[in-house]
């Protein structure tokens, strides 16, 4: 069986593509949530 | 009872079977944590339900609530069945997921998911609570529990050398979910409200639909590897370790060691504990420290918790790879004894800091808590049902979803109608939650190694495998 951790550039388009998906919400909700925690420490 | 091949289905639906998820060589197993995160930072949103329920107190009366509309008592009851129908359905669905995979599993769940929202939709517009009971709180929370379990077995097959971190990475979503839902939710409302309308109807078509599509691309992505594929370089290891087996346990086999129980527990006490502080974070910052935490900071507060809560999900999940589950479990209960304890003592010492700090660390250990669950389960019974064991184990989450909040508000009312003051109300409930964290503590030092007549052989596994 091929290993998977030999990533093709096909492979390594996908991978970007599918964890920018999930990535950019996530660090969208990550920095709103910084943003109205900031108001803690003023 | 049903076989692999016979739970394949034919014409449009066959692109959902097992049969059709297995990787082809070359595929990169990185890609299945992601799909794993479509699901899970949507099915996160539950912990961002409350955002709706003040609007949803004013769907008549739009600036004010009107007599007909519904109350914050009724509306509480719609996250509260969501969470026991998660419960309910990542029990009685795991061993019908190990045998469909994952992909129709996760399809299911985003129709539920998504579905839930539509019908939910359908009973705002309406004014029926009882549709909405029904989409969001039975309907969707099906969908909850069948999503949050459907990748752990997928995720521990990809990454036999790192389970913990694994899985880990999915749980993270959870945890996340709610940081992406509830700022959307309130834009959403915004964009849809008018005059005459507080803009929930919109803005649970839009969640509905958007959420849908995430979890279908989840599902699309998704891949179970093939029959003996193992990571380069890894050798499974020929004998079990102490506390790693080697060895199967039948889910329903499972249900008869004293092991499945004292997990139960485990997990039981360590969420009971961490929803209860959770749940009153908000008020007993503002409480404990009058005049510094303002409501709003009280929020900021609240979401930070939230970030943590996330952060320890992968946090201690990897970390448990490294140092081992029954170990990572012994911190928990100890550091979280220890932190519980001592959060009183911020208040009367006044230090905001370590307030904020301690409670962030408590909540690494509330989520790292779920995240490290199914690699323990793992360690303890085996892969081959370790998603059927995972989903019955939930039945802890909705226990401890109740019995938190129940236990928190309940001591707090005590006190308080008993003269002592609303700022030291909290100190007797943080030291009850200690002392649970102590029960937790003991029931995690009596795990030990399953019984290997419980254990599957060889033939019995050959045929679980075929069958």
């Amino acid at each position: 069986m091929s290993d998977s951790e030999n990533v093709s550039g096909a492979n390594t388009i996908k991978l970007a593509l599918a964890w920018s998906f999930v990535g950019i919400p996530l660090i969208w909700g990550v920095l709103n949530t910084l943003t109205k925690a900031a108001l803690l420490f003023q | 009872m049903a076989t692999a091949a016979q739970a394949d289905s034919g014409g449009l639906l066959h692109w959902l079977d097992r049969s059709h998820t297995v990787a082809k060589p070359g595929f990169s197993r990185w890609l299945v944590p992601p799909a794993a995160l479509c699901v899970h930072l949507c099915i996160g949103q539950v912990y961002a339900f409350s955002v709706f329920n003040l609007p949803m107190t004013k769907l008549i009366g739009i600036t004010e609530s009107a007599p007909d509309d519904w109350k914050l008592t009724e509306l509480g009851w719609i996250f509260s069945i969501a969470i026991v129908f998660l419960g309910l359905a990542a029990a009685f669905t795991g061993t019908w997921l190990d045998r469909v995979g994952p992909r129709k599993a996760m399809f299911t769940a985003a129709l539920c998911f998504g579905g839930g929202f539509l019908i939910s939709a359908l009973g705002v517009y309406l004014h029926e609570l009882w549709i909405v009971y029904l989409g969001y709180g039975v309907i969707g929370g099906c969908g909850l529990g069948l999503g949050y379990i459907s990748p752990v077995k997928t995720l521990i097959t990809w990454f036999p050398d790192r389970p913990g971190m694994a899985t880990g990475m999915a749980i993270m979503g959870f945890g996340g979910g709610a940081m992406i839902a509830s700022p959307l939710s309130v834009w959403l409302m915004d964009y849809f409200s008018s005059p005459t309308d507080v803009g929930v109807t919109g803005t649970f078509i839009t969640m509905g639909l958007i959420y849908m599509f995430f979890m279908l691309v989840g599902a699309t992505i998704v891949r179970v590897p093939a029959q003996g594929w193992a990571p380069e370089g890894y050798v499974a290891p020929a004998e079990s370790k102490k506390m790693v087996t080697t060895a199967h346990v039948h889910v329903d086999e499972a249900l008869k060691t004293p092991q499945f129980y004292l997990l139960w527990g485990v997990l039981c006490l360590n969420v009971t504990a961490g929803i209860g502080v959770l749940g009153q974070a908000s008020a007993m910052s503002q409480e404990m420290f009058p005049g510094q935490i303002t409501a709003a900071a009280a929020a900021g507060f609240v979401g930070l918790l939230s970030l943590f809560n996330m952060i320890g999900r992968f946090f201690w999940a990897s970390t448990s790879d490294y140092i081992g589950r029954r170990n990572t479990y012994m911190i928990f209960f100890a550091l979280g004894l220890a932190l519980y304890a001592a959060v009183p003592w911020t208040g009367q010492t006044g230090s905001i800091i370590l307030f904020v700090a301690f409670y962030c660390i408590i909540m690494t250990m509330y989520g790292g808590g779920f995240a490290t669950i199914p690699a323990y389960l793992r360690d303890i019974f085996g892969v081959r049902y370790v998603g059927a064991i995972h989903g019955r184990l939930l039945t802890a989450w909705s226990t401890a979803g109740v019995l938190g909040p129940v236990l928190v508000n309940y001591i707090r009312e005590y006190q308080i109608n008993n003269g002592v003051p609303k700022a030291d109300a909290y100190s007797v409930t943080m030291y009850i939650m200690a002392g649970l964290l102590l029960v937790g503590f003991l029931l995690n030092w009596l795990m030990t190694p399953v019984d290997k007549k419980h254990h599957m052989t060889e033939a019995e596994l050959k045929a679980s495998m075929e069958g």
